[in-house]
């Protein structure tokens, strides 16, 4: 067997916040979910059977990437404030994944209000922050494989994580919003559970 | 809707030269002189054909020119090849798209984007597949509680709508911070 005959699996590691999120959402008619990471074939089909939800995909990882490549990264936050197209109060989820982790502290800023704008009371933003430093430039598709199990696929970003935000940074970035459940994984990633009020 | 090649054959056994498609403008219903394939009940619309206006059909259809405004294939299978590019609002039973659509995809049974497919739109269909190389920006509505006003073809919903309970109380916990 050659070298290139070797197939790497992605890692999988568990989540427990998924399931609290689809739990929040299973009681709604016809959901609207926002995914702000790349499409993943596997998640638009499990969220439709999960929850028979309508799902827009905006991958603000790709803007956040065309922005560092183009070395416009001080015009991401006046993009972000005019990038979701959502009217107010419209959605009842959202997945953030990681990419708060990515992104300087104005874009974030004006990310989170944007979210919070878009939620409806009631509404649940899912979000994922690492406790510590990573130095390689990759972003992470997660790819769910069940409720309590996602799968970690990396792949090529044009720059690495930014910061490290303590709680009490994200507990500010997202001033509308009140944490509902938090979660810290043995890998070292935090899972945090928002609730619109 | 399909014309097809009607041209008899040469006796010398010879395939007949396919006629070539002519580019169709305007809002009126095209009539298209499809290159005719051999498999049953497909017709490609070339890679040199420009369609522009309604697209309605009867059978299952291959794009691999370019088409701006509506196709409407109900019962059958559109396909979007390698080399097509679409602008339009496509309603058919089932979407396999390898090129580029930008518009609202609404299908009765599937909708396939494959590897280095792209779709620049709103999806509804009950069944959704998304390749890893593929591009998608857009909404994905799967229909579950068998949303049949979005697309009046489709079929009744395969899984029975969940039983509607009043929305949870939207009460949050205390932010508990648990090591999993």
């Amino acid at each position: 067997m050659g070298a290139s005959d070797w197939v790497v699996e992605d890692p999988v590691f568990a989540t427990k916040a998924l399931r609290k999120f689809l739990a929040s959402l299973t009681s709604r008619e016809a959901p609207v979910l926002l995914d702000l990471g790349p499409v993943v074939g596997s998640n638009v089909n499990f969220f439709g059977e999960q929850l028979g939800c309508k799902i827009f995909i905006e991958d603000i990882f790709a803007n956040l990437d065309q922005h560092v490549r183009d070395q416009k990264l001080e015009e991401l936050p006046a993009f972000l404030k005019k990038r979701l197209p959502q009217a107010d109060g419209t959605v009842d989820a959202v997945l953030c994944w990681d990419l708060f982790d990515y992104m300087d502290k104005p874009s974030a800023q004006e990310l989170a209000i944007q979210l919070t704008r878009v939620l409806r009371p009631g509404g649940t933003l899912l979000g994922f922050f690492a406790t510590s430093q990573a130095r390689d430039t990759r972003y992470t598709k997660y790819v769910i494989v069940d409720e309590v199990n996602l799968k970690h696929r990396p792949y090529d970003a044009a720059r690495g994580r930014q910061t490290i935000l303590l709680n009490r940074d994200i507990i500010r970035l997202f001033e509308g919003l009140r944490v509902s459940d938090s979660f810290l994984l043995q890998n070292n990633l935090r899972e945090i559970l928002f609730r619109k009020p | 809707m399909w014309k097809r090649d009607e041209a008899p054959k040469p006796a010398s056994g010879q395939p007949a030269q396919p006629v070539p498609p002519p580019a169709v403008s305007g809002a009126s219903v095209p009539r298209v002189e499809a290159s005719h394939h051999m498999e049953k009940d497909i017709v490609n619309i070339g890679k040199s054909v420009v369609i522009k206006g309604e697209l309605n059909g009867s059978e299952d259809l291959t794009v691999e020119g370019h088409v701006e405004g509506t196709i409407q294939l109900r019962d059958h299978v559109l396909t979007i090849g390698p080399n097509g590019r679409i602008k339009a609002q496509v309603f058919a039973k089932a979407v396999i798209v390898l090129g580029e659509v930008t518009g609202n995809v609404t299908a009765s049974d599937k909708v396939d984007i494959r590897d280095n497919g792209s779709v620049d739109g709103d999806i509804v269909s009950p069944r959704v597949a998304i390749a890893e190389g593929a591009h998608f920006r857009g909404s994905v509505d799967m229909q579950r509680k068998g949303n049949a006003a979005a697309a009046p073809a489709a079929k009744p919903a395969e899984k029975p709508a969940a039983s509607a309970a009043p929305p949870a109380a939207a009460v949050p916990q205390a932010a508990a911070g648990q090591r999993a």
